[in-house]
């Protein structure tokens, strides 16, 4: 397994590797580990764009060791929030982080000048990032590096856009190009760092234990994966199998969340992209789903006859509901536009959407105007959209500034906080399910749906208190931190059992019961919490904006009162579990 | 005589099944990395024009064997070559001399290659690669 820590300090361009296999033993990798090099390395109070602010990028045991251990998670303070931040990608980041040794990275200070970083095995290169720093598209940045760095098919390579540049709270990191650490605003960390990418490449390896177990856990992890239903649903139509199914239960957030119903939600479907639209499968290293869904989008050429842009752009469910549905698009090549731009820029597409979705039903109401949001935005105007996409990269007027540090932050000053949908400080994601939903939100320690998977609770239970909601929610998150450390792709959660992960363990030397491992969860989750907590988090400050309770959704009309009771339960029980 | 061959390469995902496949294909001492892999999945620079895989064609004359200075690359029967890892000095002449560039480096200063061995054909979940009868 890998316990090497690096440690990158850009305030004086050196580095060091320290061996912690104490921390990797007991806190196993990724999100546990990753709290932990936080707790050792940043100050909770540190401001978020500043040199205090500190990165780390962590792995778990299983990368690269078997297969659908593709993530990384990056752990640091949002800018978005104010507290913390946790994103994960896939790509081929987690396996080029282990494959040159490492099972974490800290990145800490920050640089005078541009620049950008190469990690090959026990070197790093700071190389001058000043002729890449303003270039606002990030593919074309990756295309530059590219050309100039070795490590073609074993290199990660992460990058910002203008957006990280331009300190937008909700840039985002990407990676080969189609995979993000989208939420929270990691882009806009780097952005202060004045780090524009960071390439890690490298050829090393171990050994197991026990290799012939090794090679048999292996052989059932990759004949599951490709023969069982298990990942079906992200091997067919991927996560934009969502659309339909959703809409049909009054869970597709709709213009600003008026609806959770939209009349066309067929035009934008999974079923319709792949119809019409899909081009190519690709797969995160050591992945054999391939689950990311590229859509060709062929663009004329504005002045040219018979002359054609053909562009392939990545889809997911959450940016067709926060590009699409929350926007009023409902046309497939409007829709792919907004993605590409968003992907340019190198935003979170969620957050972006949300934003513009509050701005357009602001404009509306007239608590903004006209000559605040330069454009007339109106639900479905793909064109006006596109350019308060570029307005919020170029934040040219105070309204775009406000808005470039997110939806929260914008309703304080303009008002309209009422259909402001973000939970936590963070942009909403798309599912309108039920009460669980929007707790899973709120609590979540990263205010994602992928914390306590809310959405699902909502669409298994019918009848449930608001205590048994919390406790659910938190007993699933509690479970997700260990997906989080080994780090496996939470889609592949239905085949990573409590029984496999104590198996495939084994052969790698680890001896861990089911058991153990559950505690572990719960320990990595009061770790987490205690972290936020020395950060500012309260829980008693969590509000939920009153839209919520105003759009019928799969549950009905939600209840303030099922939501206020909850809130009570969940702010005793963060006192019982930090102590 | 058996080969890897490539049987559609437009399928091919980038996963790279085939190359941790690689580093594992020895039962007794598998490892986990990438460091003895003599297969490598691309993307077309970049993921947006699709991705490739790049292993040992095979020769009938390969050209790394006629520059290695040990004979730790000997020409095999019906195309490819055979590694002696013992006499391999680590002095790379052998990758600057394939035009595919299908031989790496491994974290010891060594060399990967492909020997044909089709292990890693049974991890190709895409119908790219496969194991199969060539004519000498």
């Amino acid at each position: 397994m890998r316990d090497s820590v690096l440690i990158v300090d850009l305030n004086n361009y050196s580095y060091e590797i320290e061996q912690r296999p104490d921390l990797f033993e007991k806190w196993i990798g990724g999100t546990g580990v990753a709290v932990q090099l936080l707790k050792e390395y940043m100050d909770p109070k540190a401001d978020p764009l500043s040199g205090d602010n500190v990165i780390v990028f962590a792995t778990g045991p299983f990368t690269p060791a078997y297969p659908l251990a593709s993530k990384t998670v990056a752990m640091f303070k949002s800018p978005l929030t104010g507290n913390l931040g946790e994103s994960h990608a896939g790509g081929r980041t987690a396996t080029s982080i282990a494959n040159a040794g490492y099972g974490a990275i800290v990145i800490k200070g920050e640089s005078k000048k541009p620049v950008y970083l190469v990690i090959e095995n026990e070197k790093v290169y700071f190389r001058d990032g000043r002729v890449i720093w303003g270039i606002p598209d990030s593919l074309i940045v990756g295309r530059i590096i590219a050309e100039n760095e070795p490590g073609r098919g074993i290199r990660t390579m992460m990058r910002i856009g203008g957006a990280g540049e331009k300190l937008v709270r909700y840039a985002c990191v990407t990676t080969e190009t189609y995979r993000h650490f989208g939420r929270l605003g990691l882009g806009a960390v780097f952005g202060s760092k004045k780090l524009k990418a960071l390439i890690i490449r490298g050829r090393k390896k171990y050994t197991p234990v026990d290799p012939k177990k090794f090679r048999e856990v292996y052989d059932e992890i990759y004949r599951t994966a490709i023969e069982s239903d298990a990942m079906k649903k992200y091997h067919l139509l991927g996560t934009a199998s969502n659309v339909i199914p959703l809409n049909e239960l009054n869970s597709l957030p709709t213009r600003n969340l008026q609806s959770a119903r939209f009349e066309k939600a067929d035009e934008i479907s999974g079923e319709a992209l792949a119809e019409y639209s899909l081009g190519r499968r690709i797969a995160c290293s050591h992945c054999p789903v391939a689950c990311i869904h590229l859509a060709t989008l062929r663009i004329p050429y504005e002045n040219e006859p018979y002359f054609f842009k053909t562009i392939m752009i990545s889809y997911d469910y959450e940016l067709i509901y926060s590009l699409g549905s929350m926007l009023g698009v409902g046309s497939r090549d409007g829709l792919l536009r907004l993605i590409h731009r968003v992907e340019s820029y190198g935003l979170d597409a969620m957050s972006t959407g949300v934003c513009l979705a509050w701005a357009t039903e602001a404009l509306a109401r007239g608590i903004v105007s006209e000559k605040e949001t330069l454009v007339k935005l109106s639900f479905g105007d793909v064109e006006n959209y596109l350019k308060a996409i570029d307005y919020i990269y170029e934040q040219p007027n105070e309204f775009y500034r406000h808005l470039a540090m997110g939806v929260e932050h914008a309703s304080g000053i303009y008002g309209g906080k009422e259909f402001a949908l973000a939970f936590g400080g963070n942009e909403m994601p798309g599912y309108h399910t039920g009460h669980a939903t929007y707790l899973g939100y709120a609590t979540g320690l990263r205010h994602s749906h992928l914390d306590s998977a809310g959405y699902s609770l909502d669409q298994k239970v019918k009848e449930i208190t608001p205590e048994e909601a919390v406790d659910r929610l938190i007993a699933e998150e509690c479970w997700r931190q260990i997906l989080s450390s080994l780090v496996v792709c939470f889609f592949a959660r239905g085949i990573y059992t409590a029984d496999l992960i104590s198996r495939a363990f084994e052969p790698l030397g680890v001896e861990i019961t089911e058991e153990e491992l559950k505690k572990k969860g719960e320990e990595i989750y009061r770790e987490k919490l205690k972290l936020k907590i020395d950060m500012g988090f309260n829980p008693e400050n969590l509000t939920f904006p009153k839209r919520i309770f105003e759009v019928k959704s799969l549950h009905g009309t939600l209840n303030e009162e099922f939501i206020r009771k909850a809130k009570d339960y969940y702010v005793k029980k963060v006192k019982e579990i930090v102590g | 005589m058996k080969q890897l061959v490539v049987k559609d390469i437009e399928k091919c995902v980038g996963c790279g099944l085939c190359m941790y496949a690689c580093s594992r294909k020895s039962a007794k001492t598998p490892e986990i990395g990438n460091s003895k892999s003599g297969i490598l999945a691309v993307s077309l620079s970049g993921f947006e024009r699709g991705a490739t895989v790049i292993f040992c064609r095979a020769c009938k004359e390969p050209p790394c064997a006629q520059v290695c200075p040990t004979g730790a690359l000997k020409p095999k029967k019906g195309g490819g070559v055979v590694y002696i890892e013992n006499l391999c000095l680590g002095c790379k002449y052998c990758m600057d001399a394939c035009t595919l560039n299908a031989i790496f480096e491994r974290e010891d200063g060594k060399i990967a290659v492909c020997i044909h061995c089709g292990y890693c054909a049974s991890y190709c979940p895409h119908g790219v690669l496969a194991y199969e009868e060539v004519k000498a």
